[in-house]
């Protein structure tokens, strides 16, 4: 207990604001760390959302959704990023830790967005698809106007799981020295046996996780279509139904 | 008027969901497909508006090949009521009717007037426009359907099993409902259903198809009741089990000059009128059938 309020009072510590040359502010490791999952989310996004979307409406390729909701739970962050060092050192002669863990992050933070598009596709009613079709829709307003708003919130469901797998990792690529973030708190606090400091940076990781965790919650109930949330009791089973069978519906950080 | 010229439909594993199907579909009329799951009646809707294309043959709209028309314009120029009404959830009731209009441009304000029209034709109070179709029941929902079906004003009706899945009071309600729209609105009405005694009351043509859509008996439900062609037509419309075989029930008075029918296996079929002890003869047509208006909507709430 102890120990967590010197974590606290580490970070008070108007010292620990600034970066000097004896340590890093806590300002330039959170802008660093939140540079660093922006970045990796953006690139994600736009590989894994017109995949999954892809895969979702059309119907090819389901077993890498299958696959990537599976691997999503159960991909070992810290192998793969130690593995993507040592492949890249050759590679980027500069900035070699940075490049490589923004590599590493996107490849933990596509499978749960892949698997959120898919599966949000996969689970919009497969009759209201064929209407909308028999009405003559295009196969694009189909997507864009019925699967899209009705999968909105598995799709968003990922996304939170993909950021917080990303902020979550990043922590930890701290451990090869680069890229600075929250996770240097942690990382030098061990290695200097500065308990305090290790305990600030986990107190910041986590709060900084639950704050964005708790924010993409809002937006994820935002997406929900009103049609889908209001109406009878029977939908709104249907839709609950929907969340729980997929497993991208909440984020999961396990092995991190 | 819609004509299949010997239209086959073969899957890919082998089964022959249609086998060399030739029809003519006269124009401002109802053709009802009727037959058991699987037939290939549905399979046969949905290639008038290309949600499948047939292997081989040709199905003609008018005269037009529809192979020609691209897919998306085609249907929506058709219009296509389901089962379980296929409404968008997350579209309000004004906004699913409308949904056809604004694919095809029509400006908000006149796409509006027109979807609140079409609630007044398929008797929805305009109240329920802003509501959403999981706030409906069953039997409102399927009105919702139908004029989405019809908003685009097209001549031509698909309906795929459109009352299968309401009661049967609300269902009764919707088949007055259609006769009357048919007879209003003098639309081409294409119908699917795998009960009888809804394809002998909706349909100046039925088709009655056995497995691979070949058709069984093809003509008025009064030529067919007269004259089943064969034992599947018989046992299909219930004629081998003494189901449309009449009699007058001996023990039972009704009132007046009424009497009661009973059916070949002694279970009461409706009644009769007699008047001076003679059974009185009527006309199949003009066929009238009193129908409710959207002041009473008899289990529909």
């Amino acid at each position: 207990m102890n120990l967590i309020i010197q974590g606290f009072l580490w970070i008070f510590d108007p010292a620990h604001f600034v970066t000097t040359a004896t340590g890093t502010g806590i300002p330039d490791a959170l802008a660093s760390h939140l540079v660093l999952t922006g970045v990796s989310l953006l690139v994600t996004i736009v590989i894994a959302v017109p995949l999954g979307l892809y895969i979702g409406h059309t119907g090819k390729g389901r077993l890498v959704g299958i696959v990537a909701s599976n691997v999503s739970r159960a991909f070992p962050s810290l192998g793969i990023i130690a593995i993507f060092v040592v492949i890249f050192q050759p590679i980027f002669s500069q900035n070699t830790n940075f490049a490589s863990a923004i590599v590493a992050f996107i490849l933990l933070g596509i499978p749960p967005l892949l698997a959120g598009a898919y599966s949000g596709l996969e689970a919009v009613d497969r009759q209201t698809i064929d209407a909308a079709r028999a009405i003559g829709m295009t196969e694009w307003q189909i997507l864009t106007k019925v699967e899209i708003p009705l999968g909105a919130r598995l799709i968003v469901g990922g996304f939170r799981s993909s950021t917080l797998q990303i902020i979550a990792t990043v922590t930890i690529a701290s451990l090869y020295g680069n890229p600075l973030s929250l996770g240097t708190f942690i990382t030098n606090g061990l290695a200097q046996a500065d308990y305090p400091q290790m305990i600030a940076g986990a107190i910041l990781v986590i709060a900084l996780a639950l704050i964005i965790d708790g924010l993409l919650a809002i937006v994820q109930r935002f997406v929900v279509p009103r049609g889908v949330s209001r109406g009878t009791t029977k939908t709104r089973n249907t839709a609950r139904g929907a969340r729980l069978a997929a497993n991208s519906g909440t984020p999961i950080m396990e092995g991190n | 008027m819609i004509e299949f010229k010997s239209v086959s439909k073969l899957y890919a594993d082998g089964t022959h969901a249609v086998d060399n199907f030739s029809v003519v579909i006269p124009s401002r009329k109802t053709t009802v497909f009727v037959g058991s799951s699987g037939c290939g009646k549905t399979t046969l809707l949905r290639m008038i508006n290309r949600m499948v294309d047939p292997t081989s043959g040709a199905i003609e709209i008018d005269g037009e090949n529809i192979a020609n028309t691209e897919p998306v314009h085609l249907r929506r120029g058709i219009g296509y009521v389901m089962q379980n009404s296929g409404l968008l959830p997350h579209r309000t009731v004004i906004d699913n009717v409308a949904t056809v209009l604004f694919l095809t441009k029509v400006p908000k304000v006149e796409a509006y007037a027109r979807a609140n029209e079409l609630l007044d034709t398929v008797g929805l109070d305009r109240s329920l426009a802003k509501r959403y179709p999981g706030e409906l029941s069953g039997g409102q929902q399927q009105r919702v359907g139908v004029a989405r079906g019809l908003a685009a004003n097209p001549n031509i009706l698909l309906m795929d099993e459109p009352f299968g899945a309401v009661d049967p009071i609300v269902r009764i309600d919707l088949q007055a409902e259609t006769m009357r729209l048919q007879r209003e609105l003098d639309k081409t009405i294409v119908f699917v259903t795998h009960d009888i005694d809804e394809a002998f009351l909706l349909g100046d043509q039925v088709l009655i198809l056995e497995k691979g859509a070949k058709i069984a008996q093809r003509g008025t439900p009064e030529e067919i009741l007269a004259n089943p062609a064969s034992d599947f037509v018989a046992s299909f419309i219930g004629a081998d089990r003494g189901k449309r075989r009449l009699t007058v029930d001996s023990k039972v008075k009704a009132k007046g000059n009424d009497v009661v029918l009973i059916d070949a296996g002694g279970y009461a079929a409706g009644v009769i009128s007699a008047p001076g002890g003679k059974l009185a003869v009527g006309s199949a047509s003009p066929k009238s059938r009193s129908v409710s208006n959207k002041t009473s909507q008899a289990g529909d709430g």
